[in-house]
């Protein structure tokens, strides 16, 4: 049976333990609240981006850049955004493996990472998967800037035609409570068909015309939904450590109460020894007098 | 006359309000653009983007690049990296130029370490992209620059 006070001392470290776990839940919650509002001020932007985009490509009927080309092979380049730091769950295994999966599934000739966040890259290099770029250690509100040479690396692969697709795969914020990751497709590019309903199409004088606008528009179109699944990612991060944080202090919170009631039980046990111990000296004393 | 105009920029919205005027820096050159101008979409290069909100009250916004589009009742301003020239001093911009004309120098000597180091570490690909970043950095500090050095004159 162990000392007393070694359980006591234990409870002491839990107790500390418990301290940062609470702490670090908070600290989570408010990143939370500000990664979100940081997912919601690259709407306006994307939003009209892709609608530019679609009445452009109306217009440029004829016209079809690389970006929008569907290619036979079955070559890709993965973007991976993960998180730099841990203690969030499941959220980076999930994306990592659903990420490998759906390339080997789907583009077994050549498979190449790029990744956006420590975690995944380290994986992958220690499978010695073929990364070709990497920009991590990104800040809770990176700028766009931050980002691009990366994108550009997979883009440039795919100019160049060493692969037929370029992918992105992040962790998709729904609640709370639920992140899940999911695979994009941003080469070949699907831009969605305009609502029916949403008006007659802005007959613009394209300058200098529109295939050059179209030129301009779909790498910032790409490099746009990577920046929002960097943000959104962040989002799904702090969502994931706030509630791991919270099962880990819920967990301490459990260990404390279990040992506390041993720690009394091994006190009781000790004070019950003592007693029997001077009731017998007491006894063998009066038997002898 | 007055239209409404929105200068958004992926990180945030940079303006919205009603104008009278605006000067872009447009592919084909400056640009002006007064209420009931034509439909237009154009391609915008790094340069100032002048806003007169009513006369006499101006404002300039410093545009990376982008995109303008100009419709019957409204005008959008996609831009690349936006940011109010009054945030803009000689000093930050100087010191911009400069760290880019250093990494600048400093990519191929990096470029020739990296390749050493390119078969565990991956920064050997990133070098050709990292350029032309660069050099992006580099046209866009210098645009910047221009800017904060007319203001003050």
């Amino acid at each position: 049976m162990p000392a007393y006070r070694d359980i006591v001392r234990r409870i002491d470290s839990i107790k500390n333990t418990q301290k940062i776990t609470k702490a670090m839940q908070v600290v989570a919650a408010t990143r939370l609240r500000r990664a979100q509002a940081a997912v919601q001020a690259t709407r306006p932007y994307a939003e009209k981006m892709l609608e530019v985009l679609q009445t452009a490509g109306e217009r440029a009927t004829e016209y079809r850049h690389p970006f929008l080309m569907r290619r036979e092979g079955k070559r890709a380049v993965m973007i991976l955004v993960t998180t730099d730091k841990g203690l969030t769950g499941a959220l980076n295994v999930n994306n990592i493996r659903v990420a490998t999966r759906y390339m080997r599934e789907h583009y077994p000739d050549k498979e190449e990472y790029v990744t956006l966040g420590r975690k995944g890259r380290d994986f992958l290099l220690r499978f010695r998967r073929n990364v070709i770029a990497d920009s991590s250690g990104l800040p809770d509100r990176p700028s766009i800037a931050t980002i691009l040479s990366a994108v550009a690396v997979a883009l440039e692969e795919y100019t160049r035609g060493d692969v037929d697709a370029v992918l992105l795969c992040y962790a998709k914020w729904i609640s709370t409570l639920r992140q899940e990751p999911v695979v994009r497709t941003l080469i070949p590019a699907e831009i969605p068909e305009r609502e029916k309903d949403a008006g007659p199409r802005a007959d613009y004088i394209y300058e200098p015309d529109p295939e050059s606008v179209l030129d301009a528009l779909l790498p910032r179109y790409v490099e746009t939904q990577v920046y929002q699944a960097v943000l959104e990612n962040k989002a799904s991060e702090y969502s994931a450590k706030m509630i791991a944080m919270q099962n880990a202090t819920k967990a301490a919170g459990d260990f404390i109460d279990a040992l506390t009631l041993f720690a009394n039980k091994v006190r009781q046990a000790g004070i019950t020894t003592e007693l029997m111990e001077i009731v017998g000296g007491a006894e063998a004393m009066r038997a002898a007098g | 006359m007055q239209f409404p105009l929105r200068v958004v920029s992926v990180e945030r919205s940079l303006f919205e309000g009603d104008v009278e005027f605006i000067v872009a820096n447009g592919a084909d050159g400056e640009l002006g653009v007064l209420a009931r101008h034509a439909p237009l979409m154009t391609v915008l290069k790094p340069g100032p983007l002048k806003i007169r909100i009513t006369e006499g009250n101006e404002q300039i916004l410093f545009v990376g690049g982008g995109f303008l589009e100009v419709l019957p009742d409204r005008v959008t301003v996609l831009a690349d990296v936006a940011e109010h020239a009054d945030e803009i001093s000689v000093e930050r911009a100087e010191e911009a130029r400069r760290r880019a004309q250093e990494k600048l120098a400093g990519t191929i000597e990096r470029a020739e370490e990296a390749r050493r180091r390119a078969q565990e570490k991956l920064a050997g690909t990133i070098t050709a992209a990292e350029e032309i970043e660069f050099q992006n950095a580099l046209a866009i500090a210098e645009a910047r620059l221009r800017l904060a050095r007319t203001r003050r004159t």
